[in-house]
Protein backbone atom coordinates (compact mmCIF):
# COMPACT_ATOMS: atom_id res chain seq x y z
CA UNK A 1 0.00 0.00 0.00
CA UNK A 2 1.44 2.93 -1.29
CA UNK A 3 0.14 5.44 1.58
CA UNK A 4 1.62 3.53 4.00
CA UNK A 5 4.93 2.87 3.00
CA UNK A 6 5.07 6.73 2.22
CA UNK A 7 3.79 7.40 5.50
CA UNK A 8 6.40 5.19 6.87
CA UNK A 9 9.43 6.28 4.85
CA UNK A 10 8.58 9.91 5.22
CA UNK A 11 8.25 9.73 9.16
CA UNK A 12 11.45 8.39 9.12
CA UNK A 13 12.98 10.74 7.00
CA UNK A 14 11.32 14.18 9.21
CA UNK A 15 12.58 12.41 12.36
CA UNK A 16 16.44 11.60 11.40
CA UNK A 17 17.10 14.63 9.17
CA UNK A 18 18.43 16.93 11.86
CA UNK A 19 19.58 20.45 10.61
CA UNK A 20 17.62 21.67 7.47
CA UNK A 21 16.14 20.79 3.87
CA UNK A 22 19.59 19.24 2.53
CA UNK A 23 19.60 16.57 5.17
CA UNK A 24 17.28 14.86 3.74
CA UNK A 25 18.90 13.86 0.49
CA UNK A 26 20.61 10.97 1.53
CA UNK A 27 18.05 9.57 2.55
CA UNK A 28 16.07 10.17 -0.17
CA UNK A 29 19.04 8.92 -2.46
CA UNK A 30 18.46 5.76 -0.29
CA UNK A 31 14.06 5.93 -1.28
CA UNK A 32 15.55 5.79 -4.73
CA UNK A 33 17.60 2.66 -4.61
CA UNK A 34 14.40 0.77 -2.82
CA UNK A 35 11.38 2.10 -5.16
CA UNK A 36 10.56 2.18 -8.50
CA UNK A 37 8.97 5.14 -8.43
CA UNK A 38 12.01 7.54 -7.48
CA UNK A 39 15.18 7.48 -9.66
CA UNK A 40 18.42 9.03 -9.23
CA UNK A 41 17.21 11.38 -12.69
CA UNK A 42 14.22 12.60 -10.40
CA UNK A 43 16.15 13.34 -7.69
CA UNK A 44 18.52 15.51 -9.68
CA UNK A 45 15.64 17.61 -11.18
CA UNK A 46 13.81 17.26 -7.49
CA UNK A 47 16.54 19.09 -6.49
CA UNK A 48 16.90 21.52 -8.98
CA UNK A 49 13.24 22.50 -8.19
CA UNK A 50 13.14 22.11 -5.10
CA UNK A 51 15.96 25.13 -5.21
CA UNK A 52 14.20 27.28 -8.05
CA UNK A 53 11.03 27.23 -5.89
CA UNK A 54 9.91 28.56 -2.74
CA UNK A 55 9.37 26.97 0.67
CA UNK A 56 11.75 24.86 2.67
CA UNK A 57 13.77 22.63 0.81
CA UNK A 58 12.69 19.11 2.80
CA UNK A 59 9.10 19.96 2.36
CA UNK A 60 9.11 20.37 -1.32
CA UNK A 61 10.82 17.57 -2.62
CA UNK A 62 8.70 15.42 0.17
CA UNK A 63 6.11 17.26 -1.81
CA UNK A 64 7.28 16.50 -5.35
CA UNK A 65 8.46 12.68 -4.20
CA UNK A 66 5.16 11.99 -2.85
CA UNK A 67 3.84 13.24 -6.17
CA UNK A 68 5.75 10.77 -8.10
CA UNK A 69 5.27 8.22 -6.16
CA UNK A 70 1.60 8.71 -6.94
CA UNK A 71 2.08 8.66 -10.61
CA UNK A 72 4.30 5.94 -10.52
CA UNK A 73 1.24 3.87 -8.70
CA UNK A 74 -1.95 5.13 -9.97
CA UNK A 75 -0.59 5.68 -13.66
CA UNK A 76 0.09 9.48 -15.41
CA UNK A 77 -4.02 9.87 -16.58
CA UNK A 78 -6.74 12.02 -14.46
CA UNK A 79 -7.56 10.09 -11.73
CA UNK A 80 -3.36 9.13 -11.28
CA UNK A 81 -2.84 13.40 -11.23
CA UNK A 82 -5.64 13.75 -8.74
CA UNK A 83 -4.62 10.91 -6.48
CA UNK A 84 -0.93 11.34 -6.09
CA UNK A 85 -1.77 15.02 -4.72
CA UNK A 86 -3.25 12.84 -2.03
CA UNK A 87 -0.04 10.98 -2.01
CA UNK A 88 1.93 14.01 -1.96
CA UNK A 89 0.31 15.50 1.14
CA UNK A 90 0.45 12.06 2.62
CA UNK A 91 4.48 12.64 2.44
CA UNK A 92 4.51 16.28 2.91
CA UNK A 93 2.08 15.26 6.47
CA UNK A 94 4.62 12.00 7.49
CA UNK A 95 7.59 14.50 7.03
CA UNK A 96 6.54 17.17 8.87
CA UNK A 97 4.92 15.02 11.79
CA UNK A 98 7.69 14.12 13.64
CA UNK A 99 9.38 17.36 14.33
CA UNK A 100 5.91 19.05 14.84
CA UNK A 101 5.87 16.83 17.64
CA UNK A 102 9.16 17.03 19.11
CA UNK A 103 8.66 21.15 18.85
CA UNK A 104 5.22 21.06 20.84
CA UNK A 105 7.13 18.88 23.52
CA UNK A 106 10.14 21.23 23.35
CA UNK A 107 7.96 24.31 23.61
CA UNK A 108 5.93 23.12 26.61
CA UNK A 109 9.56 22.37 28.83
CA UNK A 110 11.36 25.68 27.61
CA UNK A 111 7.71 26.99 29.15
CA UNK A 112 8.29 25.22 32.23
CA UNK A 113 12.41 25.98 32.23
CA UNK A 114 12.65 29.40 30.79
CA UNK A 115 12.92 31.00 34.11
CA UNK A 116 15.61 28.62 35.07
CA UNK A 117 18.77 30.28 35.32
CA UNK A 118 20.86 27.35 34.11
CA UNK A 119 18.55 26.81 30.98
CA UNK A 120 18.47 31.20 30.59
CA UNK A 121 22.42 31.04 30.45
CA UNK A 122 22.69 27.84 28.19
CA UNK A 123 20.54 30.52 26.10
CA UNK A 124 23.20 33.43 26.86
CA UNK A 125 25.49 31.29 24.89
CA UNK A 126 23.48 30.08 22.18
CA UNK A 127 22.11 33.08 20.78
CA UNK A 128 25.47 34.88 19.68
CA UNK A 129 26.28 31.37 18.08
CA UNK A 130 23.09 31.16 16.15
CA UNK A 131 24.16 34.82 14.68
CA UNK A 132 27.39 33.50 13.42
CA UNK A 133 25.77 30.23 12.23
CA UNK A 134 23.72 32.67 10.01
CA UNK A 135 26.43 34.74 9.31
CA UNK A 136 27.96 31.74 7.54
CA UNK A 137 24.75 30.96 5.93
CA UNK A 138 24.80 34.46 4.32
CA UNK A 139 28.37 33.44 3.63
CA UNK A 140 27.67 30.33 1.99
CA UNK A 141 24.64 31.89 -0.12
CA UNK A 142 26.87 34.65 -1.43
CA UNK A 143 29.77 32.86 -2.45
CA UNK A 144 27.95 30.86 -4.62
CA UNK A 145 26.90 33.58 -6.22
CA UNK A 146 28.96 35.98 -6.47
CA UNK A 147 31.90 34.49 -6.82
CA UNK A 148 33.16 31.51 -8.63
CA UNK A 149 36.43 30.03 -7.37
CA UNK A 150 36.82 27.28 -9.14
CA UNK A 151 37.78 29.75 -12.46
CA UNK A 152 40.48 30.91 -10.90
CA UNK A 153 43.70 30.65 -12.91
CA UNK A 154 45.99 33.51 -11.52
CA UNK A 155 44.76 37.13 -11.58
CA UNK A 156 43.63 37.15 -15.83
CA UNK A 157 41.16 34.91 -15.33
CA UNK A 158 39.52 37.06 -12.08
CA UNK A 159 36.60 38.37 -14.32
CA UNK A 160 35.66 34.88 -14.44
CA UNK A 161 35.49 34.52 -10.73
CA UNK A 162 33.77 37.40 -10.10
CA UNK A 163 30.19 37.86 -11.40
CA UNK A 164 29.80 41.14 -11.94
CA UNK A 165 26.35 41.99 -13.27
CA UNK A 166 25.57 39.93 -9.48
CA UNK A 167 28.29 42.03 -7.75
CA UNK A 168 26.61 45.48 -8.98
CA UNK A 169 22.86 44.40 -8.16
CA UNK A 170 24.52 43.13 -4.58
CA UNK A 171 25.96 46.61 -4.12
CA UNK A 172 22.81 48.71 -5.16
CA UNK A 173 20.85 46.07 -3.34
CA UNK A 174 22.59 46.81 -0.18
CA UNK A 175 22.79 50.22 -0.03
CA UNK A 176 19.01 50.77 -0.91
CA UNK A 177 18.08 48.59 1.60
CA UNK A 178 19.99 50.62 4.33
CA UNK A 179 18.24 53.37 3.26
CA UNK A 180 16.38 54.57 6.17
CA UNK A 181 13.32 55.13 4.54
CA UNK A 182 13.42 51.78 3.17
CA UNK A 183 14.73 49.80 6.06
CA UNK A 184 11.01 48.53 7.14
CA UNK A 185 10.06 47.39 3.23
CA UNK A 186 9.02 44.01 3.48
CA UNK A 187 11.68 41.56 2.06
CA UNK A 188 9.23 40.62 0.03
CA UNK A 189 9.46 43.55 -2.31
CA UNK A 190 12.96 43.34 -2.74
CA UNK A 191 13.12 39.34 -3.46
CA UNK A 192 10.02 40.27 -6.21
CA UNK A 193 11.96 43.12 -7.45
CA UNK A 194 15.46 41.41 -7.50
CA UNK A 195 13.39 38.63 -9.34
CA UNK A 196 12.58 40.79 -12.32
CA UNK A 197 15.73 42.75 -12.68
CA UNK A 198 17.46 38.95 -12.72
CA UNK A 199 14.92 38.64 -15.95
CA UNK A 200 16.04 42.01 -17.57
CA UNK A 201 19.80 41.52 -16.84
CA UNK A 202 19.46 37.57 -18.02
CA UNK A 203 18.15 38.67 -21.47
CA UNK A 204 20.37 41.50 -21.93
CA UNK A 205 23.59 40.32 -21.05
CA UNK A 206 22.56 36.74 -22.47
CA UNK A 207 23.96 34.91 -19.41
CA UNK B 1 8.99 48.14 23.82
CA UNK B 2 6.47 49.42 21.66
CA UNK B 3 5.74 45.90 20.51
CA UNK B 4 4.30 44.49 23.19
CA UNK B 5 1.16 46.97 23.22
CA UNK B 6 0.47 45.39 19.50
CA UNK B 7 1.39 42.17 20.86
CA UNK B 8 -2.08 41.70 23.70
CA UNK B 9 -5.09 40.02 22.85
CA UNK B 10 -5.25 36.84 21.06
CA UNK B 11 -3.67 36.40 17.85
CA UNK B 12 -6.50 35.56 14.97
CA UNK B 13 -5.78 32.16 13.43
CA UNK B 14 -6.43 33.27 9.86
CA UNK B 15 -3.57 36.03 10.75
CA UNK B 16 -1.08 33.09 11.93
CA UNK B 17 -2.41 31.34 8.78
CA UNK B 18 -1.41 34.67 5.89
CA UNK B 19 1.74 35.06 8.09
CA UNK B 20 3.22 32.15 7.77
CA UNK B 21 1.70 31.24 4.10
CA UNK B 22 3.97 34.93 3.15
CA UNK B 23 6.99 33.40 4.54
CA UNK B 24 6.97 30.07 3.17
CA UNK B 25 5.93 31.98 -0.30
CA UNK B 26 8.63 33.99 -0.76
CA UNK B 27 11.21 32.21 1.11
CA UNK B 28 14.08 30.72 -1.76
CA UNK B 29 16.67 28.20 -0.46
CA UNK B 30 16.09 26.80 3.00
CA UNK B 31 15.96 27.94 6.79
CA UNK B 32 18.32 30.64 6.65
CA UNK B 33 17.18 32.43 4.08
CA UNK B 34 13.50 32.82 6.07
CA UNK B 35 15.19 34.54 8.67
CA UNK B 36 14.75 38.18 7.21
CA UNK B 37 10.66 36.89 6.76
CA UNK B 38 10.29 35.81 9.78
CA UNK B 39 11.56 38.98 11.55
CA UNK B 40 9.66 41.36 9.22
CA UNK B 41 6.56 39.20 10.24
CA UNK B 42 6.73 38.34 13.80
CA UNK B 43 8.65 40.70 15.40
CA UNK B 44 8.61 43.97 13.56
CA UNK B 45 5.35 43.91 12.12
CA UNK B 46 3.07 42.28 14.64
CA UNK B 47 5.64 41.84 17.94
CA UNK B 48 4.09 38.40 18.33
CA UNK B 49 7.64 37.57 19.84
CA UNK B 50 10.87 39.17 20.55
CA UNK B 51 14.25 38.92 18.59
CA UNK B 52 15.88 36.31 21.55
CA UNK B 53 12.80 33.92 20.89
CA UNK B 54 13.48 33.82 17.06
CA UNK B 55 17.24 33.39 18.14
CA UNK B 56 15.94 30.99 20.81
CA UNK B 57 13.61 29.27 18.07
CA UNK B 58 16.22 28.95 16.02
CA UNK B 59 19.30 27.12 18.25
CA UNK B 60 16.42 24.79 18.86
CA UNK B 61 15.37 23.77 15.14
CA UNK B 62 19.16 23.08 14.69
CA UNK B 63 19.54 20.28 16.84
CA UNK B 64 15.88 19.07 16.48
CA UNK B 65 14.90 16.73 13.59
CA UNK B 66 13.10 18.44 10.72
CA UNK B 67 12.47 21.70 8.88
CA UNK B 68 14.02 24.88 10.61
CA UNK B 69 11.27 26.55 8.84
CA UNK B 70 8.01 24.07 10.18
CA UNK B 71 9.97 24.28 13.50
CA UNK B 72 9.73 27.66 13.71
CA UNK B 73 6.48 28.31 12.87
CA UNK B 74 5.19 25.13 15.09
CA UNK B 75 6.69 27.29 18.15
CA UNK B 76 5.73 30.48 16.87
CA UNK B 77 2.06 29.13 16.80
CA UNK B 78 2.19 27.12 20.07
CA UNK B 79 3.26 30.42 21.57
CA UNK B 80 0.59 32.44 20.29
CA UNK B 81 -2.69 29.56 20.28
CA UNK B 82 -1.27 26.73 21.75
CA UNK B 83 -1.65 23.26 19.65
CA UNK B 84 -4.32 24.39 16.88
CA UNK B 85 -2.22 27.60 16.40
CA UNK B 86 1.15 25.18 16.32
CA UNK B 87 -1.32 23.32 13.51
CA UNK B 88 -2.38 26.50 10.99
CA UNK B 89 1.25 28.73 11.81
CA UNK B 90 2.71 24.95 9.99
CA UNK B 91 0.42 24.72 7.75
CA UNK B 92 0.58 27.96 6.64
CA UNK B 93 4.01 27.68 6.04
CA UNK B 94 3.93 24.62 4.30
CA UNK B 95 0.56 25.61 2.13
CA UNK B 96 2.47 27.23 -0.95
CA UNK B 97 4.96 24.70 -1.51
CA UNK B 98 2.43 22.24 -1.46
CA UNK B 99 0.58 23.84 -4.35
CA UNK B 100 3.78 24.82 -6.20
CA UNK B 101 4.89 21.33 -5.95
CA UNK B 102 2.63 19.73 -7.20
CA UNK B 103 1.27 21.64 -10.25
CA UNK B 104 5.38 21.95 -11.20
CA UNK B 105 4.89 17.85 -11.12
CA UNK B 106 1.47 17.65 -12.75
CA UNK B 107 2.40 20.47 -15.56
CA UNK B 108 5.69 21.57 -16.07
CA UNK B 109 8.56 19.07 -16.98
CA UNK B 110 11.96 20.44 -16.72
CA UNK B 111 10.95 23.38 -14.92
CA UNK B 112 14.22 24.46 -13.79
CA UNK B 113 15.61 24.59 -16.98
CA UNK B 114 13.42 27.35 -18.18
CA UNK B 115 15.15 30.39 -18.98
CA UNK B 116 13.40 33.29 -17.04
CA UNK B 117 13.15 30.79 -14.03
CA UNK B 118 17.05 30.64 -13.85
CA UNK B 119 17.16 34.22 -14.70
CA UNK B 120 15.05 35.26 -11.45
CA UNK B 121 16.88 33.15 -9.57
CA UNK B 122 19.88 34.48 -10.02
CA UNK B 123 18.33 38.12 -8.77
CA UNK B 124 16.74 36.36 -5.93
CA UNK B 125 19.75 34.87 -4.59
CA UNK B 126 21.40 38.08 -4.72
CA UNK B 127 18.73 39.93 -2.99
CA UNK B 128 18.78 36.63 0.02
CA UNK B 129 22.09 37.08 0.52
CA UNK B 130 22.02 41.20 0.98
CA UNK B 131 19.13 40.09 3.06
CA UNK B 132 20.25 37.72 5.45
CA UNK B 133 23.60 40.08 5.63
CA UNK B 134 21.06 43.34 6.90
CA UNK B 135 19.92 40.55 9.92
CA UNK B 136 23.22 39.35 10.71
CA UNK B 137 24.53 43.18 11.42
CA UNK B 138 21.30 44.18 12.61
CA UNK B 139 21.30 41.35 15.22
CA UNK B 140 25.05 41.76 15.90
CA UNK B 141 24.46 45.10 16.60
CA UNK B 142 21.22 44.68 18.93
CA UNK B 143 22.48 41.67 20.80
CA UNK B 144 25.89 41.09 21.28
CA UNK B 145 26.92 42.63 24.61
CA UNK B 146 30.06 41.15 25.76
CA UNK B 147 33.61 40.18 24.33
CA UNK B 148 32.11 36.52 24.81
CA UNK B 149 29.68 37.04 22.57
CA UNK B 150 32.10 38.53 20.06
CA UNK B 151 33.86 35.36 20.23
CA UNK B 152 31.11 33.06 20.31
CA UNK B 153 29.56 34.72 16.99
CA UNK B 154 32.86 34.40 15.37
CA UNK B 155 33.86 30.99 16.68
CA UNK B 156 30.66 29.53 15.19
CA UNK B 157 30.59 31.44 11.84
CA UNK B 158 34.47 30.24 11.11
CA UNK B 159 33.62 26.49 12.03
CA UNK B 160 30.76 26.32 9.92
CA UNK B 161 32.06 28.71 7.21
CA UNK B 162 35.18 27.27 6.80
CA UNK B 163 36.02 24.07 8.05
CA UNK B 164 32.26 22.43 7.63
CA UNK B 165 31.58 21.43 11.11
CA UNK B 166 27.79 20.74 11.55
CA UNK B 167 25.98 23.33 13.33
CA UNK B 168 24.23 20.45 15.91
CA UNK B 169 28.02 20.95 17.96
CA UNK B 170 28.50 24.44 17.25
CA UNK B 171 24.84 24.99 19.32
CA UNK B 172 25.69 22.08 21.98
CA UNK B 173 29.01 23.59 22.34
CA UNK B 174 27.94 27.26 22.44
CA UNK B 175 24.76 26.28 24.92
CA UNK B 176 27.87 24.63 27.09
CA UNK B 177 29.64 27.59 27.13
CA UNK B 178 26.94 29.88 28.24
CA UNK B 179 26.33 27.08 31.42
CA UNK B 180 30.39 27.06 32.40
CA UNK B 181 30.01 30.81 32.18
CA UNK B 182 27.75 30.95 34.56
CA UNK B 183 28.52 28.51 37.03
CA UNK B 184 32.48 30.57 36.99
CA UNK B 185 30.68 33.88 37.85
CA UNK B 186 28.74 32.29 40.21
CA UNK B 187 31.52 31.33 42.17
CA UNK B 188 33.14 33.95 41.81
CA UNK B 189 30.80 36.58 43.06
CA UNK B 190 27.90 34.73 44.35
CA UNK B 191 24.90 36.50 41.85
CA UNK B 192 25.49 35.18 38.19
CA UNK B 193 22.47 35.94 36.83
Amino acid sequence: MIYLTLIYEFFKIGLFAIGGGLATLPFLTDLADKYPWLTSEMLSEMVAVSEATPGPLGVNMATYAGYMAGIGEFGNGTLGQVLAITTALTATTALVAPSFIVILIVSRMLDKYRSSVLVESAFSGLRPAVAGLIAAAAWSVIKVTLFDFAAWQGFASLLDVVHLPELLLFAVLLIVTNIKRLKKLHPLYIIGSSAAIGICMGYMLNW
Amino acid sequence: MESINRAEGKVPLWKLFTAFMRIGAFTFGGGYAMLPMLETECVEKTGWITKEELLDYFAIGQCTPGVIAVNTATFVGKKKRGVLGAFVATAGVVFPSFVIICLIAALLQNFAEIKPVQYALRGIRVAVGVLIINTVVKLIREKLKDWLGYVLCALAFALVAFLDVSPVFVVIGAALVGVVRFLIAGRKGGNGV
